[in-house]
């Protein structure tokens, strides 16, 4: 009972956290008197202040502002990696669960290969190819994390496949796209928004990875990644620069990871017991 | 299903594995719109050096022909010249392997070290502080990424008390923060599977049988379950390796360690086109080699999976 109390607590913590970052994202110019690229040479390395609540950094801009900016970053990618993935994963899963089994291993093979490698180092190399940049991280984001989501639609596919209601439905003479729309994708939803959380919290945390390794967002755009990037320069003149970035990012990743646990226990409770 | 049968069947998948990872990084490579010859030779390059530097590539043949001697390299595990340096792209590779791979060991062995003990003593006293204690951490480490953690560990560990050093791999005891940061995030994983695998294990029949024997309550946790506990552990800790081999590469930045992972970025800062192609048919080689290894060990340790 106590777990249960605190975990509906955590929900509507994180939950809160996330509208306020959202928020936030949204109205940073409008909150934030500072630029997040105009650079002020002689601010550089304010301690955080009255001025500067979180400092600023080896170009003098504001660190705050730039959490705020680098938000944008963050919650665009999550969101354009989740669509793309979805609609991706959720085409290959659909087709595999309703078509002949030999696609459906052939698919499958396919998927688990993807799977099967690292995943930074895949969004490394496919960026590195396209070129870095917002848009070449959203889709090569979007294109590694959908064998997860093909994988988890083809198996609820199948299960639910074969239930009573699909038979009548079929007996009924309802083609198979119908069959699909109607029945089988309001039927997986519970799950695939579980995996929607957790596939948002994985790409944040990839787009600053390979932010921070310089093969991401671009300078002087803001980016989470890309402010630890420049604070792994400075770390004894302004420890700041490191903290505050890493533990929005941080927070962020928790907050979604929480969201899609206590989602998934609301689903399927007999689940998550253990 | 026999043992033979099985690591037959097994290799078989790892054939056809590598198979499709080298051509999904082939296209990868050749198909992505971008020509590398373009990114190479720069704005300035007029069109003779472009075509130059397409005949040195071999971009100028056609695509079927330059699978066949891209998986004939593979096979070969010979990946040309690095355009940079000249030297081979194998021998490259190679001579910065060992710190990576003593990271990604090191990054194991501390990431089993943290949980194996703390998700049993979860699974055994559960819903009890110290249960709390572990979930919490394992929430914190899934949340918090190894680089930032990594670098937390150097402002509190290298710069407020400097008991290790900033930069450099110089001794054994450089590679400590790094490996730390590689474990501590990837133990919250293994830690959440060992607490589920040991509380599966505890409600299982044998165990309540023991109890009607009278068997001390230590001896049916530590030696009978905790022995079956883990033997779903081995696949998760050979995954879990081929991430830390993942994870070194951004790790290696955060503490500037000239490992592989150093190398492959540098290749892509400087389109050292072949080295980066080596570089990442040789993780994937190494990848699904440990996996497959893992896989054949479980199979020893449990026969029933043969059977599956």
């Amino acid at each position: 009972m106590v777990l249960r109390k605190a975990r509906r607590l955590l929900f509507s913590l994180a939950s809160l956290y996330l509208l306020v970052l959202v928020a936030l994202a949204i109205a940073a110019p409008r909150v934030s008197p500072y630029s997040p690229t105009e650079q002020f040479l002689d601010r550089r390395f304010h301690a955080p202040g009255p001025a500067n609540f979180l400092g600023t950094d080896n170009f003098g801009r504001d660190i705050l502002t730039r959490i705020l900016y680098g938000s944008r970053s963050a919650l665009v990618v999550g969101i354009v990696t989740v669509s793309v993935a979805l609609l991706l994963g959720g085409a290959v899963g659909l087709t595999a669960g309703m078509g002949p089994p030999a696609l459906d291993s052939a698919l499958m093979l396919l998927m688990d290969s993807v799977l099967s490698f690292p995943t930074i180092l895949l969004a490394i190399t496919i960026v590195s190819f396209m070129g870095y940049g917002l848009v070449q991280v959203m889709l090569a984001l979007g294109i590694i994390s959908s064998p997860i989501f093909a994988r988890l639609i083809r198996a609820e596919t199948l299960s639910i496949k074969t239930e009573g209601y699909i038979e009548a439905a079929r007996a009924l003479g309802t083609g198979p796209v119908k069959i699909v729309f109607r029945h089988i994708i309001p039927n997986i939803m519970s799950k695939v928004i579980v995996q929607c959380s957790l596939t948002f919290a994985q790409a944040v945390v990839v787009e600053s990875s390979l932010s921070f390794l310089g093969v991401g967002i671009q300078p002087p755009a803001a980016s989470w990644g890309l402010m630890l990037k420049d604070a792994r320069n400075y770390l004894v003149q302004a420890p700041w620069m490191a903290i505050y970035p890493g533990l929005c990012l941080a927070l962020t990743v928790l907050s979604f990871n929480i969201i899609g646990d206590s989602l998934s226990e609301q689903f399927n409770p007999r689940l998550n017991d253990s | 299903m026999s043992f033979i049968q099985y690591a037959a069947k097994r290799l078989l998948r790892l054939i056809l594995t590598l198979f499709i990872i080298s051509t999904i990084i082939f296209f990868v490579i050749r198909v992505i719109p971008g020509d590398p010859a373009l990114i190479i030779g720069g704005v300035d390059a007029s069109p003779s050096d472009i075509q130059a530097i397409r005949t040195k590539l071999g971009t100028d043949r056609p695509l079927s022909a330059q699978y066949a001697e891209f998986l004939w390299s593979v096979l070969h595990l010979d990946f040309g010249h690095s355009m940079i340096s000249g030297e081979p792209v194998r021998s490259l590779i190679l001579q910065r392997f060992p710190l990576t791979l003593t990271l990604a060991v090191l990054g194991l062995l501390i990431g089993i070290l943290i949980a194996i003990p703390v998700g049993v003593l979860s699974a055994v006293k559960r819903w009890s502080g110290w249960d709390y204690l572990g979930l919490v951490f394992s929430q914190l480490g899934m949340a918090i990424p190894s680089f930032w953690l990594g670098i937390l560990l150097l402002l509190l560990l290298a710069i407020k008390f400097p008991v290790f050093p900033l930069f450099g791999a110089d001794s054994f005891i450089s590679l400590v923060l790094p490996a730390l940061s590689l474990g501590v995030a990837r133990a919250a994983i293994i830690l959440r599977h060992t607490r589920a695998s040991m509380i599966e294990e505890l409600s299982k029949e044998y165990v309540i049988a023991a109890r009607a024997k009278g068997l001390p309550e230590s001896v049916i946790r530590y030696k009978h379950a905790l022995k079956n506990a883990l033997l779903p552990i081995i696949t998760i800790a050979g995954i879990e390796f081929g991430y830390m081999l993942g994870g070194a590469i951004i790790i290696e930045q955060v503490f500037s360690l000239p490992g592989l992972g150093r190398l492959f970025l540098y290749a892509i800062y400087q389109r050292d086109f072949p080295l980066i192609q080596g570089g990442v048919v040789f993780i994937a080689i190494v990848f699904s080699l440990v996996n497959f290894v893992a896989d054949i060990l479980y199979s020893i340790v449990n026969p029933k999976i043969r059977l599956e």
